[in-house]
């Protein structure tokens, strides 16, 4: 390990509290955050509707189409929007158990991920998976269904990525609820000794599960502990995808720079449930939820700079909508797996 | 919680309410039992495990934590060290990697180590299995991992009524117990409705003594040995052999450390034929020791070789078809059943 282990220069980073200031961005990547957020609702609407279609009488988790547990990720459409914009299907990304919309973001295929949610041996991983368990060679992307631990994986990406010479980056999600495990800690730690090309996000949408990040956390902010492994730490009060964007492109031009990795928290929003089916009893927020939905937001702001009006508005969703319902037909009629190929796969 | 103050000596009640209903008689018999975990708080626990508990107890004592398993059972060991009782749970068995050093090597080995100077009195639950479609990091079984660590109590209860007694056991033990349950026996209003998770429970006091098999079913032709949501669908199997003329006995394990293998022994001296049936992975397993406490004893014993029915060593698939291929249903277990008995 000695050369990646090279006494690491990197000063103690302070923790910006306001963003400095963001280059205007170009009308078209405007628009096209605008698209893969509204593509990324549109798809988790019909997992939604096709989720429960079939559960009935009652709530059965196990029945229906699409069994199991099923964590959605609207109103956290933002974040996926505004990192993934930076990265090409050469970088990795790694979610958590709420994947949809960073594999919507950074683009993985939406059939083959449609697939493997429901099931069929025409998905990413041939019906073995699931929804938490999304991996997909062609954009370096995967999932894992438990806490914090896509944090050191993705370290090994980047080791990877760098030790052959490429510029390409690892970006790492988790929950603002992970950031309490070790392996979040220790990954911070390892990246930032050295020096490894990661990009660490936290989406803090104020719960885990039913507890609140304030009875969880010792602190308010998780970019601040950036500051206790060297490293940058930005936080992103309003769930804007601009704001993040901005954010993004800075800790991802820093981590292809060689500059090494930064943390980026997003006070983001859970609009629904932990999982489908999570009655939220629990929950304080609930009444202003609805009204803090990033999406018509930003509809309305693009409405006003004037690069968006109701027609186009209407071919965006319209052509959301084909792709959303192209895949799920493709789902559909993707085969069932074979139950005497179950025990595939086990080794390579 | 009106339901322990009811009259009558027993009641129908969900493996849940049943589990529920020991924690709270142990909180109100001892002040040193607390129980700690994620989501156990408000929400009542993910598996209804606390279900009620913190409008009664309190936050002092009913106790939301962050997902730090490693800090909150380490923190568990330390209170029971100093001689409180904590009940500790790790919402799936799934998660214990990120704690399992806490667990094997702290919690399970504080006493051997201490020359038995130090007890730690804590029980660890958690919730186990698949056949929901959860996939291969959320529906394993992993009772042969800790049963295979020494130095701590592995119970695994399947009915309501073991639910409570075995609970009350494992607060009163004075060593390490691991409460492991299974979601299917729950009797959770969001899961298949199984009809053996809602039975009569004894009221008031109830102990179930960690370490004695149970006969669900007596039968003279073949014996199974099985445990947890198993032994559910292994008495519906035998419930639809003995009109054909398969007379089968159901042993329920309850606890796997320690095995209860003279109740394994007396029911296969009677029978002559074993099939093991487990929801955990069939190598270096509990399959395998249950028939090694056979022919420790006495191959002779089995007029037919024993049959095993586990998990293909393969993780949990996610697709329904291909999950319950894998997993030990009906169909696998009444196979094993027919050409045991032969
Ligand atoms: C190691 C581990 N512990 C517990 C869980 C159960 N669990 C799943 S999601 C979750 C809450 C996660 O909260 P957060 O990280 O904030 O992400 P969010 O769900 O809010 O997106 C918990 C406790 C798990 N999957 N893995």
């Amino acid at each position: 390990m000695t050369t990646e282990a090279s006494p690491s220069t990197t000063p103690t980073m302070p923790t910006a509290r306001t963003s400095p200031e963001a280059p205007e961005l170009s009308p078209a990547t405007r628009t096209q955050l605008y698209e893969t957020m509204v593509l990324s609702r549109t798809y988790e609407e019909a997992i939604l509707r096709e989720y429960h279609a079939d559960k009935g009488p009652g709530f059965d988790i196990g029945k229906g189409l699409v069994p199991g547990e099923m964590h959605l990720s609207a109103g956290q459409e933002p974040v996926a929007a505004g990192v993934c914009a930076h990265l090409s299907a050469d970088d990795a990304v790694t979610a958590t158990h709420r994947p949809h919309h960073l594999a919507i973001a950074h683009g993985v295929d939406l059939r083959k991920m449609t697939a493997e949610i429901f099931g069929r041996e025409g998905g990413l991983g041939r019906g073995r998976g699931g929804h938490m368990h999304l991996f997909d060679p062609a954009t370096h992307f995967s999932c894992s269904g438990i806490i914090a631990e896509g944090y050191p994986p993705a370290l090994g990406q980047a080791f990877a990525f760098r030790r052959r010479g490429t510029d390409r980056i690892a970006v790492a999600v988790t929950g603002e609820g992970a950031a309490n495990q070790g392996g979040f800690h220790e990954s911070l730690n390892l990246a930032a000794r050295w020096s490894l090309p990661v990009v660490f996000v936290v989406e803090d949408n104020d719960w885990g599960i039913s507890v609140p990040r304030d009875v969880a956390t010792a602190i308010g902010s998780n970019a601040d502990r950036a500051s206790a492994y060297g490293i940058p730490g930005e936080r992103i009060e309003d769930n804007d995808v601009e704001a993040v964007h901005a954010a993004a492109g800075r800790a991802v031009a820093r981590a292809r720079a060689g500059e090494g990795p930064s943390l980026i928290e997003v006070h983001t929003l859970r609009l629904w449930g932990h999982f489908e089916g999570d009655a939220q009893g629990y929950r304080s927020d609930l009444d202003e939820v609805p009204g803090r939905d990033p999406i018509p937001a930003y509809e309305a702001r693009l409405r006003e700079a004037g690069l968006l009006d109701d027609a186009r508005i209407a071919e965006i969703k319209d052509d959301a909508s084909s792709r959303v319902e192209d895949a799920i037909q493709f789902a559909k009629s993707s085969p069932i797996p074979d139950p005497t190929t179950a025990t595939d796969y086990v080794f390579a | 919680m009106t339901i322990t103050e009811a009259p009558q000596a027993t009641r129908r009640l969900t493996t849940s309410k049943a589990m529920v209903e020991a924690i709270a008689q142990e909180m109100e018999r001892d002040e040193s039992v607390f129980y700690l975990g994620e989501d156990v708080g408000a929400y009542g626990g993910i598996f209804s495990s606390t279900t009620g508990l913190l409008e009664r107890f309190g936050p002092e004592r009913i106790i939301d934590t962050p997902i730090s398993e490693t800090a909150f059972i380490g923190l568990g060991i330390g209170a029971a060290v100093e001689g409180m009782r904590p009940i500790v749970e790790v919402m799936f068995a799934d998660f214990m990697g990120v704690c399992l050093d806490q667990i094997y090597n702290h919690m399970a080995k504080i006493h051997f180590e201490s020359g038995g100077n130090v007890k730690v009195p804590m029980v660890l639950t958690m919730a186990t299995g698949g056949g929901y479609s959860d996939g291969a990091q959320h529906s394993q079984c992993l009772w042969g991992t800790l049963a295979h660590l020494p130095g701590m109590k592995v119970v695994v209860p399947s009915s309501p009524a073991d639910a409570k007694g075995l609970m009350t056991a494992a607060i009163r033990d004075d060593n390490p117990v691991v409460y492991m349950f299974h979601k299917g026996v729950m009797g959770l209003p969001w899961m298949a409705k199984n009809p053996r998770s809602i039975e009569e429970v004894p009221d008031g006091e109830h102990l179930v003594p960690i370490g004695k098999a149970r006969i669900a079913r007596e039968g003279s032709d073949v014996t199974v040995v099985t445990l947890s949501l198993s032994v559910h669908h292994a008495l519906d199997v035998a419930e639809k052999l003995a009109p054909q003329g398969i007379d089968v006995e159901v042993i329920d394990l309850r606890s796997l450390v320690p095995l209860d293998r003279e109740a394994i022994l007396t029911s296969v001296g009677k029978t002559g034929r074993l099939v093991v049936v487990d929801e955990d992975y069939l190598s270096y397993g509990v399959s395998a020791e249950v028939i090694a406490t056979i022919t420790d004893q006495d191959p002779g014993m089995l007029v037919v070789p024993p049959r095993r029915i586990a998990v293909p060593d393969v993780p949990i698939p996610y697709a329904h078809d291909l999950e319950y291929a894998v997993l030990p249903r009906h169909d696998r277990i009444e196979a094993a059943i027919r050409a045991t008995a032969g």
